[in-house]
């Protein structure tokens, strides 16, 4: 299923890149290794010197603060990493600018492709809140695992999809929801996730469970109400299951992976300003690097151990 | 009664002119004439402003949107019940355990003091606290001890928790209005024979809780919107309600619903409050004439 939307995914944004008048796409726009450079089949209006960017000359990039794992990483030194200290202000637990992580690696991607080289990059914190509101944006565009919503869409622009994912359910080791493995099997049990993800919205579209969805500001309170038995299980996307589980609880498992709701994939939008000037540039980046391989590449480096779990069926 | 002339609202002049409760300023058609002049001015030039303004397209769709509207007022109005249940529960136990703060501090005498202590020490910390701080504490910490007896449910320790933080504030209003009360009452009660309790009881409490009544409604709206706290260990309440909302479209337009709900239930409260404050002073005034 997810190779399909995948594929149809990547027919749509290449009818787009084709409307977006490039006529030499693919193959032409890689990196250029003994430079470094970026080297894009320059498109006038998305060549690098004709992009409206919000401080001149440099790229700015926003994610939320702390910036998770795995779509953002430790610096790759365990030494480095243990200690608070090497982290560029104001990151908390990974940190963007090291360029480690998922999202991050992908950002920097996109950014190569505009044509902008790693240190000509800036991250900023952004409150997730801040992130769609209407009006100007500090930032140029906004990679903070947002799913893509028809209805998000009418209040900021949205890119293709750079990661299709699912949705999966975390729980203490050793609980009876561990023993679940279909959704009818879930739904007497008492279920979270955090506000504004789509993991609540599957609990409710999907798992539909007797007793009303607990909803938290982030996983950290969610794992709170865990530890407190005030809920049985806590859904997250896939990579996140894989994290919170790793390092965030002391006992905890994934119970399993959902299949997606309605069987539409569930994917990871760019997040721009309504109108920016730069959607259309960033689509095409994204799809001169699903074409090139990298995305593929990135997803593998950073998301490849993080995608199997068994399936929770309907 | 004795006690108008001890305090100073006693002293409003009985022949002051009466006024709008609103306050126009002034009186006669031609006052009202020009209040409703300049207020058609103010707000239609407001109005005129923010509907020009280059973002307002946006703006609109973000924040007074119609279908959103409509569509998240059912979950936000279930969401809401939660705080009504929330609100009258905790207040009807900050009522009672406020005035037992407020009597222990009340408490005269060197043989009390560690009482008065504890009292003062219990309303400084839970003024002090962050509320959130206590909620997290009690919603998270305490079931998570996983004491055998000891309830997990959240409802149950966000009543709790409201309780501890807001009777702190109460017990200061009620002490205010104990305090307020002419020495020579509880004098004269003891005079007759009442022990100190016993005057307490009928004497100073009494006309203290009349006094109190509107700063009390006051506490009792801030309670209401503090409710929205409890969000935070989990429980939907009409806050996160409207969260889900708008994180789900990314339009702010479900706050407005929340803003509206609490309208209506807190503007007639401050309506009362006026209400009784006004009967309060003619009920004193007249005491003098």
């Amino acid at each position: 299923m997810s190779r399909i939307t995948r594929t149809l995914a990547l027919i749509g944004s290449i009818t787009l890149l084709a409307a977006c008048s490039s006529p030499a796409a693919s193959p032409a726009t890689t990196t250029d290794p003994t430079t470094g450079d970026a080297t894009p089949e320059a498109t006038t209006e998305c060549a690098r010197e004709n992009l409206e960017v919000s401080n001149e000359g440099r790229l700015t990039i926003g994610t939320g603060n702390p910036a998770y794992p795995p779509y953002f990483d430790f610096p790759a030194d365990d030494e480095e990493a243990a200690n608070p200290a090497n982290q560029e202000d104001p990151w908390a637990l990974g940190d963007p600018t090291n360029g480690r992580g998922f999202e991050a690696a992908v950002a920097y991607a996109i950014a190569e492709q505009l044509g902008f080289s790693e240190d000509e990059v800036d991250w900023i914190a952004v409150e997730w809140e801040d992130s769609w509101a209407p009006g100007p944006k500090d930032f140029d565009f906004n990679l903070n695992q947002t799913s893509y919503r028809p209805e998000r869409a009418e209040q900021v622009d949205m890119s293709e999809g750079y990661y299709f994912l699912n949705q999966a359910l975390v729980a203490n080791a050793g609980t009876p929801i561990e023993e679940a493995t279909t959704i009818e099997d879930l739904r007497e049990y008492r279920l979270g996730a955090q506000i504004g993800t789509t993991s609540l919205a599957y609990i409710e579209d999907v798992i539909q469970p007797n007793e009303e969805p607990s909803v938290y500001d982030d996983n950290e309170a969610a794992i709170a109400g865990l530890d407190a038995e005030q809920i049985d299980g806590i859904v997250v996307d896939l990579p996140t299951a894989f994290f919170i589980t790793a390092a965030q609880m002391d006992n905890g498992a994934i119970v399993g992976q959902f299949p997606p709701a309605d069987g539409e994939q569930e994917y990871f939008s760019v997040v721009m300003e309504l109108d920016s000037p730069l959607t259309d540039c960033v689509n095409e980046s994204l799809a001169d690097l699903e074409d090139d391989g990298t995305l593929d590449d990135i997803t593998q480096e950073w998301l490849a151990d993080r995608a199997d779990a068994p399936l929770i069926g309907n | 009664m004795l006690d108008a002339g001890a305090s100073g609202a006693g002293a409003i002049p009985p022949l002051a002119p009466r006024r709008s409760r609103l306050g126009i300023g002034g009186t006669g058609t031609k006052a009202i004439l020009i209040a409703a002049l300049s207020t058609v001015v103010f707000f239609g030039g407001l109005t005129l402003i923010v509907i020009n303004a280059p973002g307002w397209a946006q703006v609109q769709r973000s924040f007074f949107n119609g279908e959103v509207f409509v569509e998240s007022i059912p979950r936000i109005v279930r969401g809401f019940g939660t705080n009504v249940r929330l609100f009258l529960i905790a207040e009807v136990l900050i009522l009672a355990w406020g005035l037992v703060l407020a009597v222990l501090r009340s408490t005269p005498g060197p043989v009390f003091f560690p009482v008065r202590v504890l009292a003062t020490f219990y309303v400084d910390l839970f003024r002090a606290l962050p509320g959130l701080l206590v909620i997290y504490v009690l919603g998270f910490g305490v079931p998570a001890l996983q004491i055998e007896g000891v309830p997990n449910d959240r409802f149950f320790w966000a009543v709790v928790a409201l309780t501890l933080l807001y009777s702190a504030y109460v017990s200061e209003v009620y002490r205010a209005g104990i305090e307020s009360i002419h020495p020579s009452q509880m004098a004269a009660a003891r005079s007759l024979g009442l022990t100190q309790l016993q005057s307490m009881r009928h004497v100073v409490v009494p006309q203290a809780i009349r006094r109190v009544i509107p700063p009390l409604l006051n506490d009792f709206i801030g309670l209401q919107k503090d409710t929205v706290l409890v969000s935070f260990i989990g429980v939907v309440e009409v806050f996160r309600a409207a969260q889900i909302e708008s994180s789900a479209r990314f339009n702010f337009t479900p706050f407005l619903v929340v803003a509206l709900i609490f309208l209506v239930v807190t503007l007639p409260l401050a309506r009362l409050t006026d209400m009784l404050v006004a009967r309060e002073q003619r009920r004193r005034a007249a005491g003098f004439r």
